[in-house]
C-alpha cells in the first residue's frame, strides 16, 4: 500500500456517477480487482475521514500507464466535495488497500453479477479474468438507466449480458436477481462474482449456496480508517471450524469475502426504527392524543 | 540555540517514552497493521485496544458516524479477549518496537484484578491504561467512573497489584478533578483525560439512529476544548500527577496546547484514523514548537501558560 498525492487527469460524469481518474502509478501498478483506495478529505473541513472506493480501473500498461479510476454517487459531505473537484487538482489517496478477487484455476465460466455502481470494480475484473481466457458473462442491474454502469463497456467485456432496471428505462424490467437464474443455466456458469448492496449480496449467496456454486462478493460497509486500526467495518463470517464466527474486517480481511461464509441476517440486522411503525391494520394516530 | 541538546524524550511517572505523542487505546489496530503505516520507533507509546477478560465481537455496525469536526462511533470493545490478546496480538504489539501500554476493560472489580494479574511480567508493557467509562456490573450504575470512590476502588486494585506504572483513563464528569483526586490516592500513577464523550448519531431521513448500537462516543476534534478544560482542572489541582492528554489532537500546535494546559504527553486517537502518519506528524510539529521557543525538551511546556494575575474577587468589571 502506498500514500501518494495523486493529480486528477480528468473528472468525468457517468450517468448518475462521477468518475475521477488519477495519476498514481505506485498505487496501480499494485491494483487488483477488488481492492479499494482511501481519499483523504482536505484539511480546513469539518468532515474528516477518508472516503473509501472500488478501483474501476488501474493500467499498468499503453498510454494510460500509471493512472487509476474510482468511480461514486455524490450523496454525503465528502463525496459532493469530490464531485466538485476538477482536472489538474490533487488528491491525497491511499491505496491499494484490501484483499482482491481471487481467480478461478481451473473453472473457465465466470457470471459477473452488478448492481449500481458495483459493476466499476467487476469491469476491472472482467479485463482480468479474460487475460486469463476465462469467459465472462454479466448480469447488470439498476433502478433507472442513469444507474446502469457504463452498460456499453460491460457489453463489450462479455460474452453475452443481460440489463436489467427496476424502470424499464433500459433492458429488461426487473432487478439482477430475476435475471440470475437464467443466465447462470444458459452460460453454464461455473463461478459467480458478485457486487453490490448487502440485501442483493445475500439473494445472490442464497442461489449460489442452492446450485453449489463457489462466489466472491465485495461488500459495502461503513469504513473509517480502511487500514485495519479501527474496527469499525466489521461483517459477521463464520469460521472455517465451524466453531461460531469473528467480526472480520472489512478493509483488512476483505471487502471480498466468500459469501457462503458470511452471516447474512446477523450483518443485516436493521439498526431499530426510532419512531415504530405502526402493525398494519391498525389505525395510524396522527396527532398527539389531548 | 546551539550547544542545546534538544529531545522528544519524556518521563511521565517513571515511564520512558521516546516522543510525548502517543496513539489513543482503540485506534492501533491488533499490532499487524501499523508496521507498514508509521514508523513505529518514532511513536511515543502505543496504547492497545482496551482488552476484556471474555473475548467480545463488539457492536452492530454501522459503527461510525460522521458529525462536525468529530466522530460518532461504538465498538463494543471488540477484542479476543485477554489470554489471546496476550498470546497473539501483544508479542505483536511489542514487536513493532514502540513502548506498549495496555488498556483493560471490565464490569466487576474482579475482572480488573484478573486482567492486571494476567498481565504481570509481560516484556516491553510499560504500563495499564484503566478504561472506566463502561458499565458497573457489580453496582448496577451506567458508568464505573461516577462516583470517585467507585473509582479509587477500582483504580486501587489495579494499582496495589502492578508492578508496572497504572493511568487511569477518566470520562468527562462533573466532579472530574474529585475522581482524579480519588484515583491518584488509590495509587494511580497517572491519569488519561478524556475518554471519549457519550453520543448519539441520527439518520432523519431513515429515522434511525446512526449506529447499530444506538448509542456511541464522540472523538475527535470536536472534543478538544473540553478536554483541554478537564486537562487543566486537574493539573491545576495535583501539578505533580503525569496527565495523558487525549481528545481532539491532530497537530503539532494541539499537542502544545494540551501540554501548556498541563499534559505531560498526549493521545492521538481519531485523527490516527484518519491517518495513520498523524502521530509521528504531531511529534514532529511538538520539536518544531520547541525549536521556535527555543525549550530543550516537551517537559519544559508544562506549566508555561500564562495566566492572568491573581483573578478580582469583584468580577472583571
Amino acid at each position: 500500500m502506498r500514500r501518494t498525492r495523486a493529480e486528477i487527469l480528468s473528472a468525468r460524469r457517468v450517468g448518475a456517477y462521477h468518475s475521477l481518474t488519477l495519476v498514481a502509478p505506485e498505487v496501480a501498478e499494485r491494483a487488483r480487482p477488488g481492492q479499494f483506495v482511501a481519499v483523504q478529505m482536505p484539511e480546513d473541513r469539518d468532515y474528516l475521514l477518508p472516503r473509501h472506493f472500488s478501483i474501476h480501473q488501474a493500467s499498468r500498461r499503453g498510454g494510460w500507464a500509471g493512472t487509476l479510476e474510482f468511480c461514486f454517487e455524490p450523496g454525503g459531505k465528502g463525496t459532493t466535495w469530490l464531485a466538485n473537484a476538477r482536472a489538474h487538482g490533487f488528491l491525497d489517496v491511499t491505496g491499494p488497500l484490501g484483499k482482491g478477487f481471487a481467480y478461478p484455476k481451473r473453472l473457465t465460466n465466470c457470471l459477473l453479477v452488478a448492481e449500481g455502481h458495483g459493476a466499476a470494480s467487476l469491469y476491472f475484473l472482467a479485463q482480468e479474468l479474460l487475460v486469463r481466457e476465462k469467459r465472462v458473462d454479466m448480469v447488470l442491474g439498476a433502478g433507472t438507466m442513469e444507474r446502469v454502469f457504463k452498460p456499453i463497456e460491460g457489453k463489450r467485456l462479455s460474452q453475452t449480458n443481460a440489463i436489467m432496471t427496476e424502470d424499464g428505462t433500459l433492458g429488461d424490467r426487473g432487478t439482477v436477481l430475476d435475471a440470475l437464474p437464467e443466465m447462470a443455466a444458459r452460460c453454464g456458469s461455473e463461478v459467480i462474482y458478485a457486487a453490490g448492496p448487502a440485501p442483493m449480496l445475500e439473494k445472490v449467496a442464497a442461489f449460489c449456496r442452492e446450485r453449489r456454486i463457489p462466489a466472491q462478493v465485495v461488500v459495502e460497509e461503513r469504513m473509517a480508517c480502511g487500514v485495519g486500526l479501527c474496527h469499525s467495518c466489521v461483517v459477521p463470517v463464520a469460521r472455517k471450524d465451524g466453531s461460531g464466527y469473528d467480526n472480520l474486517r472489512a478493509c483488512v480481511d476483505g471487502p471480498v469475502f466468500n459469501p457462503a461464509r458470511v452471516l447474512w441476517d446477523r450483518w443485516m440486522s436493521d439498526v431499530p426504527t426510532m419512531i415504530p411503525t405502526p402493525p398494519e391494520g391498525l389505525p395510524v394516530v396522527r396527532s398527539w392524543p389531548g | 540555540m546551539a550547544g542545546v541538546k534538544r529531545s522528544l524524550a519524556v518521563d511521565v511517572g517513571g515511564v520512558l517514552l521516546p516522543t510525548p505523542v502517543m496513539i489513543a487505546s482503540g485506534c492501533a489496530g491488533t499490532g499487524r497493521e501499523l508496521a507498514g503505516l508509521v514508523d513505529p520507533h518514532k511513536l511515543g507509546a502505543i496504547v492497545s485496544r482496551s482488552v476484556t477478560l471474555a473475548p467480545r465481537k463488539g457492536t452492530p455496525t454501522p459503527r461510525i458516524a460522521e458529525s462536525a469536526s468529530g466522530i460518532v462511533w461504538s465498538t463494543g470493545l471488540q477484542n479476543p479477549g485477554i489470554e489471546v490478546f496476550v498470546k497473539e496480538e501483544l508479542p505483536r504489539l511489542v514487536h513493532t518496537g514502540a513502548p506498549v501500554i495496555v488498556s483493560i476493560a471490565g464490569g466487576t472489580m474482579e475482572e480488573y484484578v484478573r486482567l492486571t494479574s494476567l498481565l504481570q511480567a509481560r516484556p516491553g508493557v510499560v504500563a495499564i491504561e484503566t478504561q472506566i467509562s463502561g458499565r458497573d456490573e457489580e453496582l448496577g450504575r451506567e458508568v464505573l467512573a461516577s462516583r470517585p470512590d467507585r473509582a479509587a476502588e477500582i483504580v486501587g486494585a489495579v494499582a496495589r497489584m502492578s508492578m508496572i506504572p497504572v493511568f487511569a483513563k477518566l470520562p468527562l464528569l462533573a466532579d472530574v478533578v474529585e475522581v482524579a483526586r480519588g484515583c491518584v490516592r488509590a495509587g494511580a500513577t497517572g491519569l488519561t483525560l478524556i475518554d471519549a464523550l457519550p453520543a448519539l448519531g441520527v439518520t432523519a431521513s431513515r429515522l434511525r439512529p446512526s449506529l447499530g448500537s444506538v448509542s456511541g462516543w464522540l472523538s475527535g476534534p470536536a472534543i478538544r476544548p473540553v478536554a483541554l478544560r478537564a486537562v487543566f482542572d486537574v493539573a491545576s489541582a495535583m501539578p505533580d500527577v503525569p496527565i495523558l492528554g487525549c481528545g481532539g489532537v491532530r497537530t503539532g500546535e494541539d499537542a502544545v496546547e494540551m501540554m501548556l494546559a498541563g499534559a505531560w504527553a498526549v493521545q492521538v486517537g481519531t485523527a490516527t484514523v484518519v491517518d495513520p502518519g498523524a502521530p509521528v506528524n504531531v511529534a514532529t510539529g511538538v520539536l518544531a514548537y520547541l525549536k521556535e521557543k527555543g525549550l530543550a525538551s516537551p517537559a519544559d511546556l508544562r506549566g508555561r501558560l500564562r495566566l492572568p494575575a491573581a483573578p478580582d474577587p469583584e468580577g472583571s468589571w
